[in-house]
Order: structure tokens, then C-alpha cells, then sequence
């Protein structure tokens, strides 16, 4: 039976990967689901206070955001065409 | 006596406790439901509240619990012989901190899994509550500074542990990485990240680097608990996830891999126990026995530490109620096991009696570098590994978790800063920096304040740290008891383990307010007296409760009838 045993080794590697997993993130989920949250926040407000023509309260906090849009807008500026980043003051590549 | 022997007596026991005393808690105590709904089911949101498998929470209780001090206490009280410092930590693990910490677990997930604190106010009353936030924060003040000197008198005497211990920082910041961006997957991460712990254990004793005798008019040793507060600062605000977590998780894998080699080199070398069974011959100084024993080995035995784990964040995430069993009491047991191993080690780890007086030539001598010489000893002859990097690898499992929990304490203890903020309507004490600020500055106060230049007041303060915790034991041990009166259910179980433990932390607070006043040591007098006004407000509250919830329990029952 090679197919039923190599089924049950995948099977018991799945679980001990179940197991590594949970162990990693059973202790910080709450924190880190938090500070994801406090991120949204952040970011809500600042895509509304944009659009509102509110004068932002956030933008001293973006550039904590900057690790994580920098990707983001790499992405976004490559999918519209654009080889570099269009803005002068903002340039990912 | 031998070791092996020893070990294998130590672990049976402690398996009885688990296979039997653990089953007739649960079961006729406790109660504990299969059926009953517990809050990670009630409340389940996938942040706080998540029913988590027991083997995995189980994994996350015993690594929260373990910090240093299982090690370091049993390591300190051999001095009074094995034998007490082996019966404390067998008995105390099987009667008291296994019963301690199921019980916590059980209270909170009976009550919405609140905290041990808040549950302090709701069943005992106000007053109780205002001790319980004072004494946890004297706690976590005097962990914080305690592990600082505990690490930097290691980095003083093993110069070849401060490069692993310094780069396991690095490796959990790469590792932390590698996971958050996904860029490999978790068991490859996981495999890594131990390899290269190992891969530095290894190459340490190749690149030794020691701190100059002075540095800018400071000791070395000053130096190092300055830099592991800016470290502890650092960490403390950073997100969890770039540091703590992969931090906490590789050393959580490393404590398996550590203590598999102890008891291997244990059972293959069978070394004998060079201390004496009973030292009768203890150095000049030395405390008595009674009581001192029972606060010198805190965790290992029982320690209040694991109650605000327990009912923090474990409790959020039971899936069934009858793993509190599994979880609370075999976590009790998972950190008996390592100060079992410590015991042996620091009594078996020495080639003769005069090597072993030699090193605990004073009370408070031996401690973590008893633990480290003698295991070193053990896994050279036990399993060929050269003594050098035996002791490195011990150096590091020691300094890892005496880190990690530092780093933790020092985010806690910002929180109650942050806590007083809102409470006493202090805008800049809410914000993290100044809330850490503070929090570092209290800290740096009582490790320079009580230990003058060479920034040690953190281990003047140990036994001191052991009182403050066994109260919180008492204090969650109280809380235990009123609802098992309440439900009108046997509470002996709790009842005398509390009792024990507050004639055994009051005894020893005026046994050494009596030392501090006759050194003139007036700061910690203060501190000592602040913890026995805290101990007696607690018996007090005590007596007052269980007298009140007993009327009511009788007048319910003749209600009823």
C-alpha cells in the first residue's frame, strides 16, 4: 500500500505544519489583529479626510505606512503602465 | 544518590499527580464540563477570543510561564541541601501550582475569562483589587529588574554566550520577516531559524566578547543591564510580530531542544549528587530554611506569575473546558521538569563536594552560574559535547528566557503605566514613549537605586520577588476558594495551599524586614514593609471574604430547603 502510506505521511506532515503554525500565532493573534485594525483605522481616516477635503490629522502618521504601500504602489503604478512611479516626490524604483 | 535515579522518582511522582490527584481535582473540585460553553465559543471574535487546540495552547501556556526563574530559584535554594529544594518543587508542583494553575483557568472561563485582577474585584471586593494591581506591578518591577542583572552577570562570566544571545535578536528580526512577507513557509522558517540559534551557540566560543572592566566610569556589568533596559525599550514598542513573536517562538522550540539534552546527558552519564542531601553546614549568612525555601523557589513550584498567564490569554482560548486540565496542570508540570533539571544539574554538575561549596560560598552565589557550570559538567561527560560550548548552549537557554520575559514584563508594565494614565486622567502618561519611559525609569531606579554603581539591585530584590509572587498566588488562590464556598463545594483543596503560602510569605517578610533594618537598608525596608502591608490586607481580605460567602452559601441553602 505505497499510495495509502505516502497519503498518511502527507496527512501527519500537514498536521505537524497545523501544529508549527498555531504554536506561532496562537500567542500574538490578538496583538497582531489589533494593530491590523489600528492600521485600517488609520487608513480609513485618511482615504476620507482626503476625499472630504478635511485637512488631514493623519498625514504625520503616514510615513509609518510607507513599508507597506511601497509595494503596493509599485504594483499599482506597474498595472497602470507606468514603468516608474509617476510622482516626483515618491519614487519606489 | 544518583541523579538518574532521582530524576526518574522526580518524574514519576509528578506523572502520579498529573494521572491521579489531577483527575480527582478536575473531576470532584472543579467539576470541569465537557458540555460547558466556554468564552473562546461564547465570544469568539478571531482575535482574543479563539478556541485553540490543547496541544498548541498548551505549548503557549508552558513557554508564557517559563522565564528564568525556574532555573535560577532551585539553582539559589540547594544551598540548604537537595533534598528540600527537590520535595518543594515535586510537592509544590503536584499540590499547589498544578491545582493554582487549572484553577485559574477554570475561575476565569467560568466568569466571561476575565482577568485574574478584575475577577479579584468582582468576587472578593474593591480593596482587594487596588492590592492585586500594586503587587503585580511590584512583581513585574522587580522580574524586569532581577532578569536584566541575571543576563548581565551571565554575559560577564560567559563571554561566549553574548554572541548568540545578541544575534538570536537578529536571527528572530530575519526570521520575523521571512514569515510576515511569506517569503518561506513556516516548518522551513522554523528549521532555519533553530539551525542558525545552534550555528551561533557553536561559533561562540570561537569569537568571546567581554565588556572592559569599565566603560565611561560605569563596571562592565553596569554597562550590560543599561544596554538590555534600551534592548527591553526597543522590543517593547516595536510590533509584535517583527520581534517578540518569531523571538518567543524560536525560543519556545529551543526550551524542547535544551531540555531533551539535559535529561539525556542526565540519563546516559548518571553523575552523582556531590551537594549534600541536607547542608547543615551552610555558609555564614544564609537565611533559615523555613520560610525562606518556599519563596526562593517561586516558579518551579508555585508562582503567581502563572496565574495572570492563565487567566490573561489561555483562558480566552480553551476550546472545552476539561482541557483546563491538560493545559493548567501539566503546564504546572512542564515547569517542574525544568527545575527538576536544574536541581540536578546544580547538585550533580561538580566533580567533588569542595567544588560545590566553593561555588555556593554565600547565600544568593551558585544561581544561574551553578546551573550553567554544572550542566555544562553533565553534557560534556554525559554526551561528549566539548564543556565550552555545553555551557554556552546553557548560557543562551538561560538568557533567552530570562530576555524574553523581560521584554514582555517591560510591555506590561507600560500597559499599567498607560492604565494609570486613563485612570488618573494623565494625557502623556497614555502615550507609549513617555508610558515606557517610566516604566525603564522605574526599573533603572531599583537595579541602581538598591544596587548602587554596579546596577545589581535586582538580585538584592530576588527573595523579595519571591514573596511579592507567592502573594499573587495567594491572592488568585483567594479568589479560587470564595467561588468554591459559594458553589458550596469542598475547598481544602485551595484553602490550605493559600494558608500555607501566606504564613510561609509573612514569616519571611519580617524575617527579613528584621535583616534589612539591622543593615540600615532602608530602601528595602520600604519595599518589604509595602509587601507585608499587602500580605496582611490579604489574609484579612481573606478571612473576610470566605466568612461573608460562607453566610451566604448557608443562607441560600436554608432558602432553599
Amino acid at each position: 500500500m505505497p499510495a495509502e502510506r505516502g497519503d498518511n505521511w502527507r496527512a501527519w506532515l500537514s498536521q505537524a505544519r497545523f501544529f508549527l503554525e498555531e504554536s506561532y500565532s496562537a500567542r500574538y493573534r490578538g496583538a497582531i489583529a489589533r494593530s491590523r485594525r489600528d492600521h485600517d483605522d488609520l487608513f480609513m481616516l485618511l482615504v476620507f479626510s482626503e476625499m472630504m477635503g478635511v485637512p488631514n490629522p493623519a498625514s504625520y502618521y503616514t510615513l509609518e505606512l510607507q513599508p507597506l504601500l511601497l509595494e503596493r504602489f509599485h504594483d499599482w503604478h506597474r498595472r497602470m503602465g507606468m514603468e516608474h512611479s509617476p510622482l516626483d516626490h515618491f519614487r519606489c524604483c | 544518590m544518583s541523579a538518574a535515579i532521582l530524576l526518574l522518582i522526580g518524574l514519576v511522582m509528578m506523572s502520579l499527580g498529573y494521572l491521579v490527584y489531577s483527575r480527582f481535582i478536575a473531576k470532584h473540585i472543579y467539576r470541569l464540563d465537557p458540555d460547558f460553553r466556554t468564552p473562546a465559543h461564547e465570544f469568539e471574535d478571531g482575535i482574543d477570543f479563539v478556541p485553540t487546540n490543547r496541544f498548541v495552547l498548551w505549548g503557549h501556556h508552558f513557554t508564557s510561564v517559563a522565564g528564568a526563574a525556574p532555573i535560577v530559584g532551585p539553582a539559589i535554594a540547594v544551598i540548604w541541601g537537595w533534598l528540600p529544594a527537590f520535595l518543594w518543587v515535586v510537592m509544590g508542583t503536584i499540590f499547589f501550582a498544578g491545582v493554582h494553575d487549572m484553577g485559574a483557568i477554570w475561575a476565569s472561563v467560568r466568569n466571561k475569562a476575565k482577568s485574574v485582577g478584575s475577577l479579584t474585584g468582582d468576587v472578593v471586593g474593591k480593596r482587594a483589587r487596588s492590592i492585586f494591581m500594586i503587587v503585580i506591578f511590584l512583581v513585574l518591577l522587580m522580574v524586569n529588574a532581577v532578569f536584566a542583572v541575571v543576563i548581565a552577570k551571565l554575559m560577564m562570566n560567559f563571554p561566549t554566550a553574548v554572541l548568540p544571545v545578541w544575534g538570536a535578536i537578529v536571527v528572530a528580526l530575519i526570521v520575523g520577516q521571512l514569515i510576515y512577507r511569506r517569503i518561506i513557509s513556516l516548518p522551513v522558517v522554523s528549521v532555519i531559524g533553530v539551525v542558525a540559534l545552534y550555528a551561533l551557540i557553536w561559533a561562540g566560543p570561537s569569537v568571546p566578547i567581554q565588556m572592559p572592566a569599565e566603560v565611561a566610569g560605569m563596571s562592565g556589568n553596569a554597562v550590560w543591564i543599561l544596554l538590555l533596559f534600551l534592548y527591553a525599550g526597543i522590543a517593547s514598542v516595536l510590533p509584535v510580530w517583527m520581534l517578540l513573536q518569531p523571538r518567543d517562538y524560536i525560543n519556545g522550540l529551543q526550551l524542547f531542544v535544551g531540555l531533551l539534552i539535559l535529561y539525556g546527558a542526565i540519563a546516559l552519564l548518571n553523575p552523582v549528587l556531590v551537594a549534600p542531601m541536607i547542608n547543615n553546614d551552610v555558609p555564614a549568612g544564609t537565611p533559615s530554611l523555613l520560610p525562606l525555601l518556599f519563596v526562593t523557589i517561586a516558579c518551579g513550584a508555585i508562582s503567581g506569575f502563572h496565574g495572570l498567564v492563565a487567566s490573561g490569554t489561555t483562558s480566552k482560548q480553551l476550546n472545552k473546558e476539561t482541557d483546563a486540565r491538560f493545559v493548567g496542570y501539566f503546564g504546572a508540570i512542564g515547569e517542574g521538569c525544568l527545575s527538576l533539571a536544574a536541581i540536578l544539574v546544580a547538585c550533580a554538575g561538580f566533580a567533588s563536594l569542595t567544588d560545590w561549596k566553593a561555588m555556593y560560598s554565600a547565600f544568593g552565589q551558585g544561581g544561574v552560574t551553578a546551573f550553567v557550570q554544572g550542566g555544562a559538567y553533565v553534557i560534556h561527560n554525559g554526551l561528549g559535547l566539548p564543556e565550552v560550548t555545553a555551557a554556552t548552549l546553557l548560557t543562551v537557554m538561560a538568557a533567552l528566557f530570562a530576555g524574553t520575559t523581560m521584554d514582555t514584563g517591560l510591555r506590561l508594565q507600560r500597559y499599567i503605566f498607560q492604565e494609570w494614565g486613563e485612570i488618573y486622567n494623565q494625557q502623556w502618561m497614555k502615550k507609549p514613549l513617555p508610558a515606557t519611559l517610566l516604566a525603564i525609569g522605574s526599573c533603572l531606579l531599583l537595579a541602581f537605586g538598591a544596587g548602587g554603581a554596579d546596577g545589581s539591585g535586582g538580585m538584592i530584590i530576588w527573595p523579595l520577588f519571591g514573596t511579592t509572587n507567592q502573594l499573587l498566588a495567594g491572592l488568585t488562590l483567594l479568589v479560587i476558594t470564595v467561588m468554591l464556598v459559594h458553589m458550596r463545594r469542598p475547598m481544602w483543596y485551595t484553602l490550605l495551599p493559600l494558608c500555607f503560602l501566606l504564613i510561609m510569605t509573612v514569616l519571611a517578610l519580617v524575617l527579613q524586614l528584621k535583616t534589612f533594618f539591622e543593615q540600615e537598608n532602608y530602601f528595602l525596608l520600604g519595599l518589604d514593609i509595602v509587601v507585608l502591608v499587602a500580605a496582611i490586607l490579604v489574609a484579612l481580605e481573606c478571612a473576610a471574604a470566605l466568612k461573608r460567602h460562607r453566610a451566604l452559601a448557608a443562607a441560600e441553602q436554608s432558602d432553599a430547603s
